[in-house]
C-alpha cells in the first residue's frame, strides 16, 4: 500500500518516462524498419511498396498486409555477400575485443594501483581524446598510416624497414583504428571494478601463501569478471555494427555489415533489403545484450 | 575435538615454512623485533621499536589511531618492509620475506573473506597453496569448522553470513595453516557490543587451547585489558610501556600512559625535602598548586626529579560528607581535599562524581554502586571531603 502511495502522481510519471522514451524512439522506429523490411522495392516515393494509406479504409490495409513477404530475408540467406558480411563483422568484433581486453586490463590494473591523486589524472588522460571529434581522430590516423605518413617516416628513420610499409586500407589499419577508438570503453568499466576492490583481498591471498601470480588468477581476476564482461560487451556490440572505421581505414575487398547496410541503403537505394539487414543484425545483437543483462543482474545480486 | 588438536598435533608446526636454522639457544624468544624503523615519506610510522614476544603469548598492541601499531602488524605479516632493524622469528630474520613466504597468518580487520568463494573454499585457500593433499585439506577444514562452530555453513558465500559468522570464518581461515603467530587486526571492531564480549572470551579460550601466539592490534583498551597477557602501549611509533594489564593500570610508566589507559586525576607539583617528623613511613611530600600538599608512598624506583606529577585513579578517591570515618587509620587518610560536587554520572555499576575543589581544580571520583538504594549518594552542590591514601598515589616523572 505504501509502495502504491510512493508511485503516485508526478513520481509515477517520472517512472514511466524511460518506457515512453524507449517506445517513442526505439520501438516505433523499429516498427517502421520491420515493416519496410517486409516490403518490396519500387521506383516510387518512398521507394518501396506497399504503403499504408489510412484514407482508403480497412480493406486497403488488409491488402497491404497481404503484400508483405519474407523475400528480402530469403535474399540475405541466399546471397553469401550478406552472410560473409555478418561473419566478418563478428570476427572483427571478437578479435578487436580480445585485443582491447589484453591492452585494457593491464592499463586499468595499473591505474587502480596508482596513488589516489594520480588516479584522477590517469582517468582524465583516458577520457581526453573524446574531446576531439571522432571523425577527426580517424582522419588523423589516415595521416599517420599513409604511405609517407608519420609511422612510415619513423620506421624508415630508425631503419626498421627498408621501404615504406602499406598500412592504409589494410585490416591492420582498421584494427588500430578500432582498438584506439574503443579503448576507453574497455578501460573504464575494468578500472571501476578494480578500483573498488578491497585491497585487503589480494593481501589476504598472499598472507595465505599465494604467490603474486596465484593471487592474481585466484582472487583479483575472478573478482574483476563483471568489469571484464561489461567492458567486452561495451566494445563488442558497437564494433559489430561499426561503419566509419572500416570504411576509412580498411581495404574495400571485404565489408563489415555496417558497410553493407550503407551500400544497400544509399548506393542501391534498396530500402527493404537494407531494413532486413538491420533487423537481422538487431536480432543477432539481442543475444549478447541479453547476456550482458544477465551478467549485470548477477553482479547486482553479488553486491547485495 | 579441539582439546585433541592441542595435544595430538602441536599447533606450532608450520605448514609452509622454508627450512630455517635451528635456534642457537633456548632463550631466544619466538619473535624479536629489533630496532625496527618504518618511514612513509618524512613520517616515521615506527621509530626504532624493539619488542620480544614469547611463544604462546597473547599480546596486545594498544594505541591511538596513527600510533604505528597497524604498520608494525603489517611488517610482521610482510605487507610492509622495515627500513631499518630486524624482525626475527626463532632467531631467523623474516623482515625481507614476502607475505606468502612467512609462517605467520593474519586476520584482517574487515575479514577480507573472498566473496567469490564458499566458507569451505575460503578456509581451504591457504591449505591448497601449501600443497596439502586433498584428503588432508578436507579433514583440516572440517576440524577448523568445528573449532569455530561453523557447522552447516560450509557451502555459504560470505555475503550470506552474519557479522559474527564472518569473523569466525576469518579466524578459521587464518588458523587453518597453523601459523607460528596469528596476527589479529582490530578483530572485534566490526561486531556489536554484546557479541564483542562473548567473542573476546571465545578468542581467549581458543588461544589457550591452541597455544598459538596471538598478536592483536586494537585501539580499545578494554579489549586489550580483557584478552591480553601483556600489552604494549604505542604512541608516535614508539612503545611507551610493555606490561601486564594490571601493571599498566596501576603502575603506568609515564604520564601519557596514565592518561591513555583508563581515567586518572593528575596534579603537578614539587617534591619537598624529606620531613624528619614523618620519617616513620617512607613517603614523599609533594606540594601541588591544585591539591595542596599530597603525601605519596615512596615508589620502588627512586625519583630523580623534583618536578613531578601526582596521579590518582578516580576509584581510589573516596568521598564523604565529613571526612574519613573515625576508625580509619589516620596515616592512611592523610590526603584530604574539600570541594563541591558539580556533576554526577550514573553508569550502572559505578557512579562518577566531579568535584570542584576549593583550589578551582576538578577531581574525579568513581564509586561502586554496591547497594541498589544508596541513601549516601551525593548530588550536585553537595559539599564533600575527598580523600585517598598515599599508597594509592603514583608519582610520574612526565
Amino acid at each position: 500500500m505504501s509502495a502504491r502511495r510512493i508511485f503516485a502522481g508526478p513520481v509515477r510519471l517520472a517512472a514511466i518516462a524511460p518506457y515512453l522514451w524507449m517506445a517513442l524512439f526505439f520501438l516505433v522506429p523499429f516498427g517502421f524498419v520491420l515493416k519496410i523490411s517486409l516490403s518490396q522495392t519500387a521506383v516510387a516515393q518512398p521507394p518501396y511498396l506497399p504503403v499504408f494509406d489510412l484514407t482508403e479504409g480497412l480493406a486497403a490495409i488488409k491488402a497491404a498486409f497481404a503484400a508483405f513477404s519474407l523475400d528480402n530475408y530469403r535474399l540475405l540467406v541466399s546471397d553469401n555477400l550478406y552472410v560473409l558480411s555478418y561473419l566478418r563483422s563478428f570476427v572483427v568484433a571478437a578479435v578487436s575485443t580480445s585485443i582491447l581486453l589484453l591492452i585494457g586490463y593491464p592499463v586499468a590494473y595499473a591505474m587502480a594501483r596508482l596513488p589516489q591523486r594520480w588516479q584522477g589524472i590517469a582517468m582524465m588522460l583516458v577520457i581526453v581524446p573524446f574531446w576531439t571529434s571522432f571523425l577527426i581522430r580517424i582522419y588523423a590516423w589516415i595521416n599517420i598510416l599513409q604511405h609517407d605518413g608519420l609511422l612510415n617516416q619513423i620506421l624508415l628513420a630508425l631503419h626498421i624497414v627498408p621501404a615504406p610499409v602499406v598500412w592504409l586500407s589494410t585490416d591492420t589499419a582498421m584494427y588500430i583504428g578500432i582498438v584506439y577508438s574503443y579503448l576507453p570503453f574497455m578501460i573504464l568499466p575494468l578500472y571501476a571494478t578494480l578500483a573498488k576492490m578491497d585491497p585487503a583481498l589480494p593481501e589476504a591471498a598472499s598472507d595465505l601463501g599465494a604467490s603474486p601470480q596465484a593471487t592474481f588468477w585466484l582472487v583479483t581476476f575472478p573478482l574483476s569478471l563483471p568489469g571484464v564482461g561489461a567492458g567486452c560487451l561495451l566494445c563488442f556490440i558497437p564494433i559489430l555494427g561499426e561503419f566509419v572505421i572500416p570504411d576509412l581505414l580498411a581495404g574495400s575487398d571485404s565489408m563489415m555489415i555496417g558497410q553493407t547496410l550503407w551500400l544497400e541503403f544509399f548506393t542501391n537505394k534498396d530500402w527493404p533489403v537494407a531494413s532486413a539487414v538491420a533487423v537481422v543484425l538487431l536480432v543477432l545483437l539481442v543475444a549478447p545484450l541479453a547476456l550482458y543483462d544477465r551478467l549485470q543482474r548477477r553482479q547486482l545480486e553479488a553486491a547485495r | 575435538m579441539a582439546e585433541e588438536l592441542a595435544t595430538s598435533e602441536p599447533p606450532s608446526e608450520p605448514l609452509a615454512a622454508p627450512a630455517r636454522p635451528a635456534p642457537v639457544a633456548d632463550d631466544i624468544p619466538l619473535l624479536r623485533i629489533d630496532a625496527v624503523v618504518k618511514q612513509f615519506g618524512g613520517f616515521r610510522a615506527v621509530d626504532r621499536l624493539s619488542l620480544d614476544i614469547g611463544a604462546g603469548e597473547f599480546f596486545a598492541l594498544l594505541g591511538p589511531s596513527g600510533c604505528g601499531k597497524t604498520t608494525l602488524l603489517r611488517m610482521l605479516a610482510g605487507f610492509e618492509t622495515p627500513d631499518e632493524g630486524q624482525i626475527l622469528l626463532d632467531g631467523w630474520d623474516i623482515g625481507k620475506l614476502l607475505p606468502h613466504e612467512r609462517p605467520v597468518n593474519m586476520m584482517f580487520q574487515n575479514y577480507a573473506l573472498f566473496p567469490h568463494l564458499s566458507v569451505r573454499d575460503n578456509i581451504a585457500f591457504g591449505l591448497k597453496r601449501a600443497g596439502m593433499a586433498a584428503s588432508d585439506i578436507v579433514a583440516r577444514v572440517a576440524e577448523m569448522v568445528a573449532l569455530v562452530k561453523l557447522d552447516g555453513l560450509e557451502k555459504r558465500k560470505p555475503d550470506q553470513l552474519s557479522g559474527g559468522q564472518k569473523q569466525r570464518v576469518a579466524l578459521a581461515r587464518a588458523l587453518a595453516r597453523r601459523p607460528r603467530i596469528l596476527l589479529l587486526d582490530e578483530p572485534l571492531a566490526a561486531l556489536d557490543k554484546k557479541l564483542r564480549e562473548s567473542t573476546q572470551a571465545e578468542l581467549m579460550a581458543l588461544q589457550r587451547r591452541l597455544g598459538t601466539t596471538f598478536i592483536v592490534v586494537t585501539h580499545d583498551q578494554d579489549e586489550a585489558m580483557t584478552m591480553a597477557d601483556r600489552i604494549g602501549v604505542m604512541d608516535k611509533g614508539r612503545l611507551e610501556q610493555v606490561a601486564t594489564p594490571r601493571q599498566l593500570y596501576e603502575a603506568p610508566a609515564s604520564r601519557w600512559v596514565a592518561e591513555f589507559v583508563g581515567d586518572i586525576n593528575l596534579f603537578e607539583g614539587q617534591i619537598e625535602p624529606r620531613d624528619s617528623r614523618l620519617a616513620m613511613a617512607p613517603r614523599l611530600t609533594v606540594t601541588t598548586r591544585d591539591a595542596g600538599t599530597v603525601y605519596v608512598a615512596e615508589p620502588r624506583q627512586p625519583v630523580t626529579r623534583t618536578s613531578v606529577c601526582v596521579a590518582i585513579r578516580p576509584e581510589k578517591v573516596k568521598l564523604s560528607r565529613y571526612g574519613p570515618a573515625p576508625n580509619t587509620d589516620n596515616a592512611q587518610a592523610i590526603n584530604r581535599l574539600e570541594g563541591v560536587v558539580t556533576d554526577v554520572s550514573y553508569l550502572g555499576g559505578t557512579t562518577t562524581y566531579r568535584v570542584k575543589l576549593d583550589s578551582g581544580a576538578v577531581l574525579r571520583s568513581s564509586m561502586a554502586n554496591t547497594a541498589r538504594i544508596d541513601i549516601d549518594a551525593y548530588s550536585p552542590t553537595h559539599r564533600v571531603v575527598a580523600w585517598f591514601t598515599p599508597d594509592d598515589c603514583l608519582v610520574l616523572e612526565q
